[in-house]
């Protein structure tokens, strides 16, 4: 299978044949079947996230048999509660340690946005830091949250094909040191809610 | 409840350098000018009578009032006579933010003089590692629990961002930075 971007657009012309559909079903089957979490748990929400795992929840159900606290074994990133900014670089460089492919879960509202913490020390999603696939809402999320989040994951997989080159591509820091451009940065912090009322310099 | 017998030893024992002393809440509260306060907290541990053996806190308060200084916050505790104690010294926010540090007389003092230091920028003359604890060791914005200091942070999240991420994590991680001190003399 010889994928060649073509030369003007850039773009992959050659269309999935049934050969490629047949082996992207079966690679995508086994990936998303077999999702092995990497927790980083840091507040309540991690709580929740350890009731998802134990007996009645049972994340096993779902291919999660294996908590992987290695990086190098871990197919899924959840990132379990609110970030400070002085976890920013722990949470990177778990990130850049995992193997492809690899996906990753912001689990609550503070991972996803920030959540209550719109102050001085608080990451205001980690979608500035590393790159997400699924956000599940929640203060803390209950575990049937988590798990829907889960399988939406599980379906975005099986969605995925051998043919797009996109998928695979790590995301390495620029020049300014940042992973997103500053101002998508400052665009995805902006404050919200009750947050807008409080004052700011700079 | 009648004050702490304590008001009336420093009393004796420092005169004018114990500027006020009242009772809040039940505890015994004393304000004691900062230039004496090592000598005060030294003798009240080592006093018979006295015998504040315990440092349960060490702490800093800044008011509303921007005219009010800052004061740092000595909780002291007798685990031979059960008594409370508190001390406090007013620092003016013109002057110098200085004060003794008191880890030779606690060694559990270091880290919650860190904090003080971390938080509020009063240094501690004579500390051993005054460093940040709780903030990033390359973190610039200032000393975030002051009354002037916005709440989202001075930088732009992108900066912010930026900096957090350009830490150094092996300097602070390592594990010689986690290693135990050995603390046998």
């Amino acid at each position: 299978m010889d994928v060649k971007p073509d030369a003007a657009t850039g773009v992959v012309t050659s269309s999935p044949n049934w050969l490629t559909t047949r082996l992207d079903f079966l690679v995508n089957w086994s990936r998303r079947n077999s999702l092995w979490p990497m927790p980083f748990g840091t507040a309540c929400c991690a709580i929740e996230f350890m009731a998802t795992a134990a007996s009645r929840y049972d994340l096993a159900r779902f291919g999660m048999e294996r908590q992987a606290f290695s990086p190098r074994q871990s197919d899924v990133l959840i990132c379990a509660g609110r970030l400070p900014f002085k976890l920013a670089p722990v949470i990177r460089k778990i990130w850049d340690q995992m193997a492809q492919p690899k996906w990753c879960i912001s689990m609550g509202a503070c991972a996803s946005s920030g959540g209550i913490f719109d102050n001085y020390a608080m990451v205001q999603g980690i979608d500035t830091i590393v790159p997400v696939d699924v956000y599940v809402p929640g203060c803390p999320p209950r575990p049937e949250g988590l798990l829907y989040g889960i399988l939406l994951l599980q379906k975005k997989i099986a969605g995925e094909s051998v043919f797009d080159p996109t998928l695979r591509v790590e995301k390495l820091a620029d020049s300014s040191g940042l992973f997103l451009e500053p101002a998508t940065v400052d665009e995805l912090s902006e404050p919200f809610g009750n947050s807008v009322h409080q004052t700011r310099s700079a | 409840m009648p004050a702490n017998h304590s008001v009336a030893t420093l009393q004796a024992r420092f005169g004018d350098a114990v500027r006020h002393a009242f009772v809040s809440c039940g505890d015994t509260v004393v304000v004691i000018a900062a230039a004496r306060v090592h000598d005060a907290l030294a003798w009240l541990k080592s006093t018979p009578g006295e015998q504040y053996d315990y440092l349960v806190d060490l702490t800093a308060v800044e008011y509303r009032d921007r005219e009010r200084p800052l004061e740092v916050v000595y909780q002291l505790w007798s685990l031979e006579r059960k008594v409370l104690l508190r001390l406090k010294v007013e620092l003016p926010k013109d002057q110098e933010l200085e004060v003794d540090t008191v880890t030779d007389l606690w060694a559990g003092a270091d880290w919650l003089e860190r904090e003080v230091w971390d938080m509020f920028g009063i240094r501690f003359r004579g500390h051993p590692d005054l460093r940040r604890i709780l903030m990033w060791e390359n973190y610039a914005e200032g000393h975030p629990l002051r009354k002037d200091f916005p709440l989202r942070g001075r930088f732009s999240r992108a900066e912010q961002t930026r900096q957090a991420l350009s830490g150094d994590l092996e300097a602070h991680y390592s594990l010689e930075e986690l290693a135990i001190k050995d603390v046998t003399p």
